[in-house]
């Protein structure tokens, strides 16, 4: 298995292979930044399979009008399960784990700044991961409040909203944990000859990523504990029967809600911003743009949070104030997808997977863009608010924009974890398979929107019928695809052509001189740039 | 990894700790914001009482003024409106008076007529109340107040902005016997 590699690898290069433990100890009790993305990635991976198998649940339920399958109350609890597992198990962590790979090779440091730390990042997820499933098995079963846990429902749940808002704690002191360290290593530990304006995309969007979550998770953190005292500590922050207000948890929640949206797209941005280049075999076109246009996008996304709750009873001006607010976002997010094309203008572009899951991340997310300008209009919103109109939006936006970009990421960077290219065919029929089915589920969920779907029932007027069935038969699809991602994946670690230290031609940047696989230690003296290695 | 190097890695996290510390403070700081905030825009004070009940619908940016008139046919009556005109918003509801006295020696049956100018405004003249809607009778030599009750509908034409209302009273020949006409249709 890749273990085995790795480690020999590191016996291979290091001198201190008697620090570290056999077996399962020295995954519980490594402070090694290599070992510790790996944990992140399976365990993300892990997490994917599982918030997927609720989708298929869900999808399964919504393909007759009527119930067939499962209660509501049960439906209620997939969908809260699938949005909690989706955004806090799978998708930030997967960012995680590429960050914990390739930062500190990206910037020439032997290991993050607080390996033990690190350590303590990642063993605090499997217990949150833990709470949010078994929490389906206690009376009253899983929260159901959808994964924006609103009230006055979530303070009205049993026993399995408390779950779910320990399991929030975990994951949020678990990102704070690990922003600190990715932010303090960009900072602190990048190679002496390596100034911020020159330091690989990647870096830069997960520094900007690192400050947000600083921002943004302690609020959340707060809000779910204002449910927690609110259910058992008779305090009334929510609670209307003592004065509270159920609207205020929405703007505490947004105020984290939005900000989180560009927690999981910048990464994605940073991963699309290394893969474009290498296949297009220029540089990145408009490093600076790019770098101010990240930083902006972050700080207006502070300011926007009510454009999910138009129809809460603001005045018109505060509907207005956000809804141009929110508009002005399509400005740094429109430069950015101007430089990507920008970048493969007149570029001797070639399409091996990961530039695949690239070109299928710039065309899907910008969709998902277009239709999130439709919904920041409040007018539009009002008719289109919590049908499958959203619905479809923000899966174009966290499927196709940051899963496919955590594909094209694992793609590109498996030959240096691994040591072995993996089946190129394979992995493009991987993204066939992925882009039609994922559009086949998603694509008629706008019409569905439009037509006045509402999300979050299990029931479903009989004209959604055909509509919905398409799109059952999309998620089924893609749901499927991914067993492909598996296969490919472990055929890679088992075996496979012997990758070169530098498998990609157009490929820049300190990561690609080290060889393939990654030896268990770099850059423990760390290394000088020259010119041609500087931002990728 | 060098003493400094630690020691600024630990000066960074304990920076980066104070923000997420104030952070989590700050969650809890938008509970007495907000609830300052609605308190000084208006917005959602839950402790006040509501508004008192109104019509919402009276479009306050146009006034329409409403001129009355009134006519008699062959009566021997005296019949004035308690007021020449009025200035009313569409949607407001609008009481008014009319004068009537009989000056014969005997009881006298008549109805009234309304009309209006422009004619197009007859379609959005809601009356509530209307003394056209019966037939009266005066008795020898009594005079009365009777009142009109309307409200404009706020889908009046932009460009109305004076509308006559005109009564004129027939007398109703013969006994109760007859029919009255339809009282409320314009022009008639």
């Amino acid at each position: 298995m890749e273990a085995t590699h790795v480690h020999g690898a590191g016996h291979a290069h290091g001198d201190d292979h008697a620090h570290h433990p056999k077996g399962i100890m020295r995954w519980i009790t490594t402070t090694n930044h290599k070992d510790i993305g790996t944990m992140y990635l399976w365990f993300s991976f892990a997490m994917f399979m599982v918030g997927g198998a609720m989708a298929l649940i869900i999808r399964a339920e919504l393909f007759q009008p009527g119930l067939q399958y499962v209660e509501p109350e049960f439906f209620n609890q997939m969908i809260t399960l699938h949005g909690l597992i989706m955004v806090f198990g799978a998708i930030m962590p997967a960012f995680v784990g590429f960050a914990n790979w390739m930062i500190p090779m990206m910037i020439g440091a032997p290991d993050m700044a607080f390996a033990r730390m690190n350590n303590w990042s990642f063993w605090l997820l499997p217990p949150a991961g833990i709470l949010l499933t078994a929490s389906m098995f206690v009376p009253g079963g899983a929260a159901g409040t959808g994964w924006t846990l609103y009230p006055p429902l979530s303070i009205q749940m049993g026993i399995g909203m408390d779950m779910a808002i320990f399991a929030v704690h975990i994951l949020g002191m678990s990102s704070i944990m690990g922003s600190i360290n990715i932010v303090t290593t960009i900072l602190n530990l990048r190679a002496p000859t390596m100034p911020l304006m020159r330091m690989p995309m990647f870096c830069w969007t997960w520094l900007i990523t690192g400050y947000l979550l600083i921002a943004v998770m302690p609020v959340l953190a707060g809000a779910v504990t204002m449910i927690l005292t609110d259910r058992h500590f008779g305090t009334s922050f929510f609670n209307a029967a003592g004065g509270g207000d159920p609207v205020l948890f929405q703007h505490i929640f947004w105020f984290f809600g939005h900000p989180e949206v560009y927690i999981i797209a910048l990464p994605a941005f940073g991963v699309v911003s290394h893969v474009i280049p290498a296949f297009a075999r220029k540089p990145i076109f408009g490093y600076t743009s790019m770098v101010y246009a990240i930083a902006s996008i972050a700080l207006i996304s502070f300011i926007v949070w009510a454009h999910h709750m138009y129809v809460v009873g603001m005045p018109v001006a505060g509907q207005l104030y956000f809804m141009y607010a929110t508009i002005l976002i399509a400005v740094p997010t429109g430069v950015k997808v101007f430089n990507w094309v920008a970048t493969m203008w007149r570029g001797s572009m070639t399409f091996e997977t990961p530039m695949l899951f690239a070109l299928g991340f710039l065309f899907l997310f910008t969709i998902g863009g277009f239709t999130g300008l439709v919904l920041s209009n409040t007018a539009v919103d009002v008719q289109l608010q919590d049908t499958y109109y959203v619905v479809a939006h923000f899966h174009y936006v966290m499927v196709a924009g940051a899963l496919f970009s955590a594909f094209a990421a694992v793609y590109y960077w498996l030959p240096k974890w691994t040591g072995h290219m993996y089946d190129e065919k394979l992995g493009q029929w991987h993204f066939w398979l992925s882009i039609i089915s994922f559009n086949i589920a998603f694509f008629p969920q706008h019409f569905l929107g439009l037509a006045g779907m509402p999300r979050r029932i299990p029931d479903y007027a009989l004209q959604f019928t055909d509509f919905n069935q398409v799109s059952t038969y999309g998620a089924f699809g893609f749901g499927l695809s991914q067993l492909l991602f598996l296969y490919v994946v472990l055929k890679a670690i088992r075996g496979g052509e012997k990758a070169a230290a530098k498998p990609w031609e157009g490929a820049t940047g300190l990561e690609w001189t080290v060889p393939s696989p990654a030896p268990y230690h770099t850059f423990e003296d760390p290394p000088v740039l020259t010119e041609s290695k500087g931002h990728a | 990894m060098s003493e400094k190097r630690s020691a600024d890695n630990r000066r960074v996290m304990v920076r980066l700790l104070a923000v997420a510390g104030l952070m989590f403070g700050f969650g809890y700081a938008m509970v007495p914001m907000y609830q300052k905030f609605c308190e000084v825009t208006g917005i959602n004070n839950l402790l006040n009482a509501d508004d008192p009940l109104r019509n919402t619908q009276v479009d306050t940016s146009r006034t329409i003024t409403v001129e009355f008139d009134a006519n008699l046919h062959g009566l021997p009556w005296s019949f004035k409106p308690g007021q020449t005109s009025v200035a009313v918003h569409p949607g407001e509801l609008v009481h008014v008076v009319y004068r009537v006295s009989n000056t014969r020696d005997h009881p006298v049956t008549g109805q009234a007529i309304p009309s209006y100018g422009p004619q197009l405004a007859a379609a959005h003249f809601r009356k509530m109340e209307c003394f056209c809607f019966t037939k009266q009778t005066l008795g020898a030599g009594e005079s009365r107040e009777m009142p009109v009750v309307f409200v404009i509908d706020p889908a009046l034409p932009k460009d109305v902005n004076t509308i006559t209302l005109s009564y004129t009273f027939f007398e109703v020949a013969g006994t109760l016997a007859e029919p009255a006409s339809k009282p409320s249709r314009p022009g008639a």
